[in-house]
């Protein structure tokens, strides 16, 4: 690992999150200590160990393929910031990958 | 001694004989609230009327004699981050405002069929992030017992609840430590059972792999019961396990450690633990070993690593969880958005607190492009390699002990400014989840200050039983301890 | 300099299930928006995903078809990114090790005529697996709509190879995906609902080149006809570009099918950071032999191993195989069928493929508006597509009756000529061929004294017609049959009046 440096605005960009120029420092300075700590780990040798993505590995676990009744309209709706026609409303998009 | 301050069992044979009725403990539960609450500030938002009419038809349950459980009549608190039909569900984060959940946890699903009351929805760290409480966007949590500090957390609102007497028990969620931690530094019992013991179905996810729900409670006896009450398969969570769930409560042992051996990791004894809480910790498996167990020093090697595996893994999961928080299908949306794009940005950098954010953050970068390998991928490696320092271990010993907490709880503000202190104050829990293995806080004495101290137990996977049973001969060998929190 | 394009497909197919991919709500196309929703489909706090079962099984099911490599685990990732279609933020979908590897497709190019079958390769796959459709929004002047009923829905995307080379092959490559997956029943492939659709990359090189040219995304294609339309369009604009020295960008253009061309839909700046990772919510999927076995027992035929068996063991003209078998209906009705009458399963094809068809797509145009610009989509080597989901088995007239008058016109008590008629009679009224002929008098007149009475009449009436058959004109006999046919009501058994007329003139 590199010398942790990380690029704050392209991050917060993945994250979708907006952030103020003294947050951008912040969390620059932050992370960065973080991620040094985080150097230790960069020190263990792990060939040949599996990763875990998972407390302990089940295989299998699936549904049998059974249709049960739907959320009335009006309970999935009934937290929306924005509704019409029974369906979400967002300013329009505009397409930007 | 105060109705409030009454276990479960006993409060349960009152309400048997007819002592005292379900309304009447509601009521009780309701008035020591408004009482102290104010000052712990333990709930984030309670419904008096909801709570006395499910208590009025436990009464008339009990009174054709359809007791559903041994949880009947009993107001159980609930983490905010538990999700009830008809009940709002903000995990303390002013994202989730005004979220009414249009169902109801699986696991809670449960408790109701146990005869549980759900009461008030508890403080806590904002998605669970947070070792104090102080990330809640609402409002802080005190310590009962010294209302200038911690209540420890995540599930800050959950300890310090059944710690001033304002629930007779409550629900907590544990990611790295968020019930055992909180327990400890709050005086009570806290357990976070085996990963895949209780379904996470309507649990808002913190860190997939690592979240479980958990029983906060006056003594090891209710927290069997509360943990029986929830455990158990369920078909909506992939990651539950099918496995018989005893009756806890009725099959503890008080000798427990009759000849079984009791591994004590010294990479939790060294440096970082505050000197009076090691010596009280010392003094309690002691006093186990007392109890006919033979104590053994192990060493879990890769401890040191916990932190850094504990805190990718878990931002990686919490950013990809989080991401559905984003002001278009429930959560509150930013008024001032000129495009979809600008309404993600604008939503979340409002709805979000600054160590959600951090997480975020921190989280989406392990994960991004380039990064992968060196922090994710390894870090699930090393995870392997936690995990099987603890088979190893459990070869050998059949509890494993150390203080659940490093320090007690330190003072509102101490390490808000420094987050890599704060995510050190985990040091002793994070490795429990994981590993996936059970582990419980027990109370086992205060310090000078007069400010509790836990003793955390470890067990092997699915070995609840065992690991109560531990927690219980030694409670019962410590002894009744007459100390109240005094508000 | 000649230049040659490189092709490569991403099919994404809906799956025909119940419920959805991770959740127990059922998906149907057209129904009132958000009323096919649960809490996993809107992704709130605390909900979880499960694997559908059935949707893995279908998905094996077509790979095994298509002769990829199932390997023993397969798991699920999430794929991050930001869309008002995608409830959690994050896809579900298959990174590292997917459901199926390998394999390839079979494709047909169209003949020189509909007779004859057309070149057949087949296109390399990259590999399928399986993942969960996004929510449909609709634009409008000041806002978008969201409607996440189609959230959730199992979808198998399916990867080739930059293995074609032109709209030909495109076209025939989705036919024959259709064809196949449709067959087994896994899913209807109708572009127009969005149960099949495709993103097309292509680049163009000179000809011999190793080298990829600059990859280009095409999306928006509703049909197969569109696809071919679209990469044969495209491919000339890239050409051209070429030709002319002006670059080509990596980016996603978007088919018009309007207007009949591509255009930018958005330059490919920076390529995405979906921040793969396996989800940690589902457990993965080991796959045993047994299992994969027992897929292997319930795999339908390959339809053009189905045709060529057709074309061997029946002896059926190529233009017949064409338009059945790309129908699981018709296929499954002929062989019936032919159970039922093993003797002639060439007059059976005959009798379904352009008697009953015929009927069945007169009625359905007489019944209702006929459907716009829509027939003749799959219609690729051979037409299989306007036969399509008639209702074979809907109409009046049973396999068992078709192979019924199939045997009596073989076995001479009717002609194939009042065979028609008597077809007609079954489909109005779905009588079985032995109940008509008797009620109506349709048996053959093989009264040899009546006929001889017929045949001389018919010698009276036409001298010069006898003479030149005396003078050898074999054919000028037709001219004496034809008033024998004629006075005996088309009953007359051809055979015989040949016969006794041969008698009479010498």
């Amino acid at each position: 690992m590199e010398k942790a440096k990380i690029d704050i605005e392209y991050v917060a960009k993945l994250a979708r999150i907006e952030l103020t120029e003294d947050e951008k420092a912040t969390y620059s300075r932050q992370l960065g200590q973080i991620l040094g700590y985080f150097e230790r780990l960069s020190k263990i040798d792990v060939s040949g160990v599996e990763p875990s993505a998972h407390a302990r590995a089940v295989y299998n676990v699936m549904r049998d393929d059974v249709e049960e009744p739907a959320m009335p309209v009006s309970e999935a709706l009934m937290n929306a910031p924005k509704a019409r026609d029974n369906q979400i409303s967002v300013p329009k998009v505009v397409d930007d990958a | 001694m105060e109705l409030y301050y009454k276990t479960i069992s006993e409060l349960e044979e009152l309400l048997d004989s007819g002592e005292i009725s379900a309304v009447e403990l509601a009521k009780a539960f309701i008035d020591r609230k408004n009482a102290v609450d104010g000052k712990v500030g333990a709930f984030l938002s309670s419904d008096e009327g909801g709570l006395l009419a499910a208590a009025a038809e436990s009464d008339a349950r009990r009174a054709r004699g359809q007791k559903r459980g041994a949880l009947e009549g009993i107001p159980v608190g609930l983490k905010d981050v538990l999700a009830v039909r008809g009940q709002k569900l903000t995990c303390a984060s002013k994202i989730l405002e005004n979220y009414v959940s249009p169902y109801t946890a699986s696991s809670l699903e449960k408790l109701e069929s146990r005869g549980g009351l759900f009461w008030g929805r508890l403080n806590m760290d904002e998605f669970a992030m947070g070792s104090s409480c102080e990330n809640s966007a609402f409002k802080l949590t005190r310590n009962p017992w010294d209302l200038s500090r911690i209540p420890g957390g995540s599930s800050g609102g959950a300890a310090a609840a059944v710690a001033a007497g304002e629930c007779a028990a409550s629900l907590g969620s544990d990611t790295g430590g968020s019930i055992r931690q909180p327990a400890s530094l709050c005086g009570v019992v806290g357990m976070k059972p085996t990963y895949g013991l209780v379904s996470r179905y309507g649990l808002a996810a913190f860190a997939s792999s690592l979240d479980q729900i958990g029983p906060f409670a006056r003594c090891v006896r209710d927290a069997a019961i509360l943990l029986e009450a929830v455990a158990g398969h369920d078909p909506r969570d992939s990651t539950s396990v099918k496995t018989d769930i005893p009756d806890y409560a009725a099959n503890l042992s008080l000798e427990a450690f009759k000849g079984k051996k009791i591994g004590l990791p010294k990479e939790y004894f060294s440096a970082g633990i505050d000197p009076e809480v090691r010596g009280i910790v010392e003094k309690a498996v002691s006093d186990c070993r007392a109890l006919g167990a033979e104590v053994e020093e192990i060493s879990l090697p890769h401890t040191d690593l916990a932190i850094p595996v504990y805190y990718i893994i878990a931002t990686a999961e919490a950013s990809s969880n989080l991401a559905r928080y984003d002001g278009v299908r429930y959560t509150r949306r930013s008024p001032s958005t000129t495009d979809v794009i600008d309404m993600y940005f604008k939503s979340r950098a409002e709805g979000f607190g600054e160590e959600v954010k951090r997480r975020i953050i921190l989280g989406s970068y392990v994960l991004s492009s380039g990064y992968y390998d060196a922090y994710y991928l390894r870090a699930q490696k090393v995870r392997t390699l936690i995990r099987r320092d603890f088979e190893d271990a459990f070869g050998r010993v059949d509890v494993i002990m150390t203080p659940t907490s490093p320090t007690t709880a330190f003072k509102i503000g101490e390490k808000t400014s420094d987050p890599l202190a704060m995510y050190l104050s985990d040091i002793c829990t994070i490795n429990v989840n994981l590993a996936g293995l059970p582990g419980i806080s027990v109370p086992c004495g205060f310090s000078s200050e007069g400010l509790p101290v836990g003793l955390q137990m470890i067990g092997k996977a699915f070995d609840e039983q065992n690991l109560l049973s531990f927690a219980a001969s030694y409670e019962a060998a410590r002894g009744f301890d007459s100390r109240e929190p005094n508000l | 300099m000649e230049y040659e394009a490189v092709i490569g497909l991403e099919v994404h197919v809906q799956i025909k299930t119940r419920s959805k991919m991770f959740a127990p709500v059922g998906y149907r196309f057209g129904e009132p928006p958000n009323t096919l929703t649960d809490p996993v489909v809107w992704a709130l706090p605390g909900v979880l995903p499960v694997l559908n079962r059935d949707a893995i099984r279908k998905t094996i099911k077509v790979g095994l078809m298509l002769g990829c490599e199932i390997p023993e685990i397969t798991k699920w990732d999430r794929k991050n990114y930001f869309y008002p279609d995608s409830p959690k933020n994050y896809q579900l979908s298959q990174y590292d090790q997917p459901l199926c590897v390998g394999g390839g497709v079979e494709i047909e190019l169209t003949g020189a005529n509909a007779s004859e079958m057309g070149e057949h390769r087949v296109v390399k796959l990259t590999r399928i697996h399986l993942e969960e459709d996004v929510g449909k929004l609709t634009h409008f002047a000041n806002d978008s709509l969201v409607d996440y009923n189609r959230a959730g829905t199992p979808l198998m995307e399916i990867v080739s190879e930059p293995d074609m080379h032109s709209g030909d092959e495109v076209f025939a490559y989705l036919n024959s995906l259709k064809n196949t997956i449709s067959f087994a029943g896994i899913s209807d492939c109708d572009m127009e609902k969005g149960q099949m659709r495709c993103d097309v990359n292509i680049s163009v090189r000179p000809k011999g080149s190793d080298e990829l040219g600059v990859k280009i995304e095409m999306k928006n294609m509703n049909s197969p006809s569109n696809a071919r339309e679209c990469v044969e369009y495209e491919i000339r604009r890239q050409i051209d570009c070429l030709k002319r020295g002006a670059p080509l960008v990596q980016e996603t253009r978007r088919w018009d099918a309007n207007l009949r061309v591509t255009q930018t839909m958005r330059t490919k700046e920076d390529a995405h950071d979906y921040r793969y990772f396996p989800d940690p919510d589902l457990m993965p999927v080991k796959i045993s032999r047994e299992y994969l076995e027992s897929v292997r027992a319930e795999l339908p035929e390959v339809p053009f191993d189905r045709q060529r068996r057709y074309m061997s063991e029946f002896g059926l003209p190529y233009s017949a195989t064409s338009v059945m078998c790309h129908d699981p209906e018709i296929c499954e009705y002929f062989e019936r069928a032919v159970a039922a009458y093993p003797k002639n399963p060439k007059a059976i094809a005959n009798l379904i493929v352009n008697d009953l068809r015929r009927e069945l797509i007169a009625a359905r145009q007489a019944g209702e508006d006929p459907e716009t610009g829509a027939s003749g989509e799959f219609s690729g080597a051979g037409s299989a597509d306007s036969g399509r989901g008639l209702g074979l088995f809907d109409s009046k007239v049973s396999p068992e009756d078709i192979a019924g008058l199939a045997e009596i016109i073989d076995g001479g008590e009717i002609s194939k000529q009042i065979g028609k008629e008597v077809f007609a009679e079954m489909f109005a009224t779905g009588k079985p061929p032995a109940d008509i002929i008797s009620e109506k008098g349709l048996r053959q007149n093989s009264d040899s004294s009546e006929l001889e009475s017929f045949c001389m009449e018919a010698i009276k009436g036409n001298q010069k017609a006898v003479d030149q058959f005396k003078a050898g004109n074999e054919k000028a006999i037709n001219a004496l049959i034809g008033p024998v046919m004629k006075a005996s009501k088309g009953k007359a058994n051809p055979a015989m009046v040949l016969e006794i007329m041969k008698k009479l003139i010498k």
